[in-house]
């Protein structure tokens, strides 16, 4: 579902997005159609749908241009994604302009402003890497504020020099359209940085450079762009020291003021989705709308927009993830992706299309040339430079080889192209060279330098992003650390980065934590929690996976030698954590898109695994009662004892007799209904499928959010009748049998759920004499109390509406021995207090 | 404060360091005996705060040893120093104290209190409750510190050992994260 909800979503946002102007027009149209002479049965209603219809239409086309590429890898390999989809656009734009002669699309800047950089803006906020970037964000900010204005002002003066020199010939501009000029094109361009980078995995601090670099700097540039363009305006000669005081001011003010715009924002959106849990369907669509928001709101005020946003995504990220639930997580996650991407995509096709067009080119070999060279040059110089001052102050200085990776990527790309656009051309007389000019470096970087970073980084020898698996042990130990190095600055007597970042977590934890989080995400927070929590996970799926090698969740069952241990050291595990599961959330990153694509087969099983799991978890925990309520007394004054060596917890008089009862009941219901020659269930083999629905309520059963899960359910239910329930009840197999090892028989717990949660042993005469009337409750669907066990109340509104005691009864026959050998073998007891055990045991 | 100089400049080579370092050490010590107390170090407002600071602390002193002297101050302080790049490590020399190996040793100690070279789960499950107290239950602590021990023990005596120690942190960047600035 939440794989349906997006692709609609996206669908949606795309259309809404792209369909704006179109709506205006659609209101013409309807206005001229009044006039008919007769009732026509079909009408061709192009013009009026036109506009989005080609927009639509271009998106699939880019789209598909990506797919083509990623069907054949050895291209990308070899030649960044980016400069392939440049490439498409030239072809495709070559078509255009062959078949209409003139170019008919190109990208408009109030497009690329408004509606394909936000989300990509959003996107690389939301996903930064927090830690790294706020630990690097002082070597950022100068490479970003201070590095770009070298850039700008040093290609600025060197193309004025230039210019005076006569190098270039007969042009109409001045030193300050190509301060200008220079300004737009400094700004190394994170969709293109992000584009090669992602593709060469090098370390991460020099990622972290390179990546908030380009961010921040693109707020940066198109801050110097609007003060040289209003320097422009104003003419040279009204310039005075005011003037650049002024804009000076400006800069700091524009560049700061948006940063604060988006922490308002994230702020809000925090604030929000402590409180969106009831209406959970949308509470991703408050992350993209508010986000959205905060781009638009700080463009209004003139302030930088990119940083309002980037800022937005950087600070919110934590607080969400940790508020919303996990699977509105992870919807954020992947429709962020698929917006960023796929403007990203978008924008890399435009720029190749744009440049089909003769109307746009002028030729000027000595500007073009040497713009190219300046910014390459100068480029590494700035970088050299700062990294030299950096390096003074940093604990680990850059080395020379990654500083020269990061002179190499400094990539140009669309936000230069869509400042060009934006200049006027009554001022600016040369725009077209600009134009050109920009379009020139675009292709030159994207192309040239993506295409050598990746041989580069290999032949440099780079040092590469470790592929580190994170494990409990240094997750601790990096928590020591940072205490430790607290300590000892505070013996030392310094204030430095670690008493600072010490101060903020105390803030964090104190006030913005209590502010911005739900209690329950307040508890989840913790780092070493979370990373034990991931791991648990990780070994549930590692452990379902592993049944699946074997064939099936089956061996769990059958507890051969080799089991064992696997089964006691993650079940221990398993059992720890599994309440902790639902509440909390996924943790803030690297949930796979696919955990929840998830093909169907192991989806079921873990699934089947994590209820089962939980089942036996509520006895331990209780954060749900369904056992403690219904089950024997006599059960839970045992429990304590189940262990896998102590086999006599069965052995309660009363506990056998009922199961030994049940089991002949079932027996004799199945005997009943076959004699009366009902349908068998034929329907096993679809069980699989059907289950997939299920698993949503599942999945949510153990949320905070129960009640409509339930709701789902019932109404399921309601639908599907026998089906389901004999469905359903196949879908439990496996862990009816896991059940069967000497827990609970099935069958067993099927009438415990149904009944009321009185003790039940007072029930059994009522059940007893009710069977006859009622065979209904017998194994309404063992799944469906799987799924539910928590509210007997669900469970009694449920049970009228299986009517389908008929098509169990094969499975209850095949598993009538499973439990009776759970009693009379007294198999190893479960996990949980395995975990228990080994605690106090040490 | 010569004689000092000579022993220790290896350790930390400008001396403006270790007047500094020097100053700070009779701030705290407050009854100017030359000596550092435990005491003198719990004074620290915000050490006092700190999860693991009466660890820390205790790291200061030698097993039996009540006080600290600038020597053994500084030398301690050493290991917190960042790894010099520029000056291959000798071979003929003593391993520095803010090589990896001793920063490891210093990080290990602080959770080894009973110094048998090993952390066992107790003391394991100490420090993790000091770190972690408030947010997790009992019953999750010792399942954390269970599977903490897992991942690290290999020989499987459910302790960890130094080299146990070592090998499950080999990842970890250690001159980055054990560290500090100012003390380069």
């Amino acid at each position: 579902m939440p794989a349906l909800w997006r692709s609609t979503f996206v669908l949606v946002m795309v259309l809404l997005a792209i369909s704006r102007p179109s709506l205006a027009s659609e209101d013409t149209g309807n206005g001229t159609e009044n006039t008919i002479t007769t009732l026509p049965i079909v009408i061709w209603k192009w013009e009026e749908i036109h506009f989005p219809y080609l927009v639509a239409l271009w998106v699939l086309v880019s789209w598909l241009c990506k797919l083509v590429f990623q069907l054949n890898p050895c291209l990308t390999r070899v030649i960044p994604e980016s400069g392939l989809l440049i490439c498409i656009g030239w072809v495709l734009g070559g078509i255009i302009y062959g078949a209409d002669k003139v170019q008919t699309f190109r990208l408009q800047p109030f497009t690329f402003f408004f509606y394909l950089l936000p989300q990509i803006v959003l996107d690389a906020g939301y996903s930064m890497p927090n830690k790294l970037f706020f630990g690097n964000l002082g070597a950022i900010l100068v490479y970003a504020v201070i590095g770009t204005c070298w850039n700008a002002a040093t290609l600025g003066l060197a193309l004025w020099g230039c210019w005076l020199g006569g190098a270039m010939g007969n042009i109409d501009t001045g030193l300050l359209q190509l301060l200008l000029f220079g300004s737009l094109i400094a700004a190394v361009d994170p969709v293109a940085v992000i584009a090669v980078f992602e593709e060469v995995h090098v370390n991460e601090v020099l990622y972290i450079l390179v990546f908030g670099e380009s961010l921040l700097n693109d707020g940066v540039t198109v801050v110097l762009f609007n003060v040289f363009d209003a320097f422009v305006s104003l003419g040279g000669a009204q310039i005075d020291a005011v003037e650049i005081i002024k804009g000076i001011i400006s800069f700091f003010v524009v560049a700061v003021g948006g940063s604060l715009v988006g922490v308002v924002f994230a702020l809000l959106i925090s604030l929000l989705t402590r409180c969106t849990k009831n209406i959970q369907i949308i509470e991703p669509g408050f992350i993209f709308v508010l986000g959205y928001l905060s781009y638009l709101t700080a463009e209004m005020l003139s302030l930088s927009a990119i940083l309002s946003c980037t800022f937005c995504g950087v600070c919110c990220q934590k607080y969400i993830n940790a508020n919303m639930d996990e699977r509105s997580v992870s919807t954020v996650r992947s429709t962020m992706k698929v917006f960023a991407n796929g403007s990203e995509t978008i924008i890399f096709v435009f720029l190749g299309i744009s440049a089909i067009d003769p109307s746009i080119w002028v030729w000027n070999t000595a500007f073009i040339l040497l713009t190219l060279l300046f910014i390459f040059v100068f480029r590494f110089i700035g970088v050299f430079l700062l990294t030299w001052i950096l390096n003074q102050y940093r604990l680990v200085p850059l080395d020379f080889i990654d500083q020269l990776v990061m002179g190499y990527g400094g990539l140009r790309g669309a936000v230069a192209y869509g400042l060009v656009l934006l200049l006027d051309e009554n001022k600016y007389k040369e725009k077209k060279l600009m134009i050109s000019t920009t379009l020139i470096v675009v292709y030159f970087t994207v192309m040239l330098q993506g295409i050598t970073m990746k041989p580069l980084v290999t032949w440099l020898k780079v040092k590469r992003a470790a592929v580190s698996e994170r494990t409990l042990a240094e997750k601790i130990q990096n928590r020591t650390f940072d205490h430790m190095l607290v300590a000892i600055e505070d013996i030392s007597g310094q204030i430095g980065d670690n008493y600072m970042r010490d101060k903020w977590n105390n803030f964090e934890e104190k006030w913005l934590y209590w502010l911005l989080m739900t209690p329950i995400a307040r508890k989840s927070c913790d780092p070493i929690f979370n990373i034990f929590h991931k791991l648990n996970i990780k070994d549930a799926t590692s452990y379902v996976k592993e049944g699946e090698r074997r064939g099936s969740l089956a061996f769990v069952r059958n507890e051969s030698k080799a089991d064992v241990d696997f089964n006691k050291k993650f079940g221990a595990d398993f059992s720890e954590m599994m309440p902790y599961i639902m509440t909390e959330n996924m943790g803030p990153d690297h949930v796979p898109v696919s955990s929840i694509l998830r093909d169907s087969v192991p989806s079921v099983c873990l699934d089947m695994h994590e209820q089962d799991l939980k089942m036996r978890e509520s006895e331990d925990f209780d954060a749900h009662h369904l056992l403690q309520q219904h089950l024997y007394k006599g059960r839970k004054q045992h429990r304590h004892r189940y262990s896998r060596k102590h086999l006599e917890v069965n052995k309660d008089e009363h506990e056998v007799q009922e199961i030994f009862q049940r089991t002949m009941r079932s027996r004799l219901e199945s005997f009943k209904s076959a004699k009366m020659g009902v349908a068998p269930p034929k329907k096993i083999s679809k069980h699989l499928k059907k289950d997939q629905p299920q698993k949503m309520p599942n999945g949510k059963s153990a949320d905070n959010s129960k009640s409509h899960a339930y709701g789902d359910e019932d109404l399921e239910f309601s639908e599907g009748d026998s089906a389901s329930g004999c469905e359903a009840a196949g879908g439990s197999f496996p862990m009816r049998a896991y059940r069967g090892a000497g827990i609970v028989n099935p069958a067993f717990m099927a009438e415990m759920d149904t009944m009321d949660p009185m003790p039940p042993m007072q029930q059994i005469p009522s059940w007893l004499a009710e069977a006859e009337v009622d065979s209904s409750n017998m194994v309404p669907s063992q799944r469906a109390q799987l799924t539910l066990p928590w509210t007997p109340s669900n469970l009694r509104r449920l049970a009228p509406l299986c009517l389908s005691t008929h098509s169990n009864d094969s499975f209850l026959l095949a598993d009538s021995p499973a439990t009776q050998e759970g009693i009379s073998e007294l198999p190893p007891p479960p996990p949980p207090q395995d975990g228990q055990g080994q605690g106090t045991h040490k | 404060m010569n004689l000092w100089f000579s022993c220790f400049l290896f350790i930390i080579v400008t001396p403006a360091h270790i007047v500094r370092l020097y100053d700070r050490f009779e701030a705290l010590d407050k009854e100017k005996t030359g000596h550092l107390r435990p005491q003198d170090f719990g004074a620290i407002n915000r050490l006092a705060m700190n999860p693991i600071g009466d660890r820390i602390i205790g790291a200061f002193f030698s097993p039996g040893q009540e006080t600290v002297d600038f020597h053994s101050f500084v030398r301690i302080l050493a290991h917190f120093r960042p790894a010099d790049k520029k000056h291959p490590k000798d071979p003929s020399m003593p391993e520095p104290v803010n090589s990896r190996t001793s920063k490891l040793k210093f990080a290990f100690q602080l959770y080894d209190q009973d110094k048998d070279g090993k952390i066992s789960r107790a003391e394991l499950l100490q420090v993790l409750r000091s770190m972690l107290e408030m947010q997790v239950t009992e019953e999750q602590l010792e399942s954390i510190a269970d599977r903490t021990i897992q991942e690290a023990d290999l020989d499987k005596d459910d302790a960890i050992s130094f080299e146990e120690f070592r090998k499950s942190l080999e990842k970890v960047n250690i001159d980055h994260k054990m560290s500090i600035r100012f003390l380069r």
